[in-house]
């Protein structure tokens, strides 16, 4: 049912252990599912994917967050769904940018300490998927997992 | 990284909220434009932001919000005629075209009402 369709997912800061781990995770399913599936993130966290994933075997599409934004505005590329992840207020700023930039359905993955109140301050269109997690990635999987693409 | 961070820039804010920046904006500026998220300033750099995204005119400083995701957002000002100007033509079409738009329903509000008659013939 997924076959040829694409996916975006978006990676904030990636100070938040669960980002990572969740991303490789739901990249793998995505894949599983059919879906095309491309990761967008800051250098930072792109060299993390890159070290975790080594002869990328969960990930093979990788690309500069910037560079990425730039090819959406200029409407070269687009996606069909686009997970943001974010714990702060800029991952949240960066949520907002693809509401406006991309037609695809955008969820906002959002996760840290104060996930509930950041959570609440989303007020662009998005399906949001909340979870107060830091270390543990269980609770952000149960949610992701409810997700019905 | 973008080409802002190679320009000669002036930082009023670093690592604040978007709103707070924005708030800033509109605060300190004599000019304020509202623009999309994705608005292309300078060579490269795509606006990132929350609407309405605020950007600012001060003498011949524009003033924009600048977010960083490990960072938080900043604002920066750049002297820039040349942005100045097109945000200023911008503005110019936008009122255009909201012009057009209150000429549009002045015409269809001139329109003679349609009789009762013909409302219920159908």
């Amino acid at each position: 049912m997924s076959e040829g369709k694409s996916a975006l997912l978006v990676m904030g800061c990636p100070e938040v252990p669960v980002q990572m781990s969740m991303v490789i995770y739901l990249t793998h399913k995505l894949k599983k599912a059919g879906w095309d599936v491309t990761v967008a993130g800051t250098n930072a966290a792109v060299k993390l994917l890159k070290v975790a994933d080594p002869e990328s075997y969960y990930v093979q599409k990788m690309v500069d967050l910037d560079r990425l934004i730039a090819d959406v505005v200029e409407k070269k590329i687009d996606f069909d769904v686009c997970f943001a992840f974010m714990h702060s207020d800029a991952g949240m700023t960066y949520g907002a940018t693809f509401s406006a930039i991309s037609k695809a359905r955008l969820f906002a993955v959002v996760f840290g300490k104060n996930a509930e109140a950041l959570g609440e301050s989303i007020d662009y269109p998005a399906e949001k998927i909340v979870a107060v997690a830091t270390h543990n990635p269980a609770p952000l999987k149960v949610k992701i997992d409810k997700v019905a693409l | 990284m973008s080409c802002i961070e190679q320009m000669k820039y002036r930082l009023y804010l670093e690592r604040t909220s978007f709103k707070e920046a924005r708030e800033y904006i509109e605060k300190n500026c004599k000019e304020v434009y509202y623009v999309d998220p994705g608005y292309k300033i300078f060579k490269d750099y795509y606006i990132i932001g929350v609407p309405p995204v605020a950007m600012g005119v001060r003498g011949s400083e524009v003033l924009f919000t600048y977010v960083k995701p490990c960072h938080g957002t900043f604002v920066m000002g750049v002297d820039s005629e040349e942005e100045i100007a097109r945000l200023r033509e911008n503005e110019e079409k936008k009122i255009k075209k909201s012009l057009k738009g209150s000429e549009r329903d002045k015409a269809e509000a001139k329109a003679a009402p349609m009789s009762f008659s013909e409302m219920y013939r159908n």
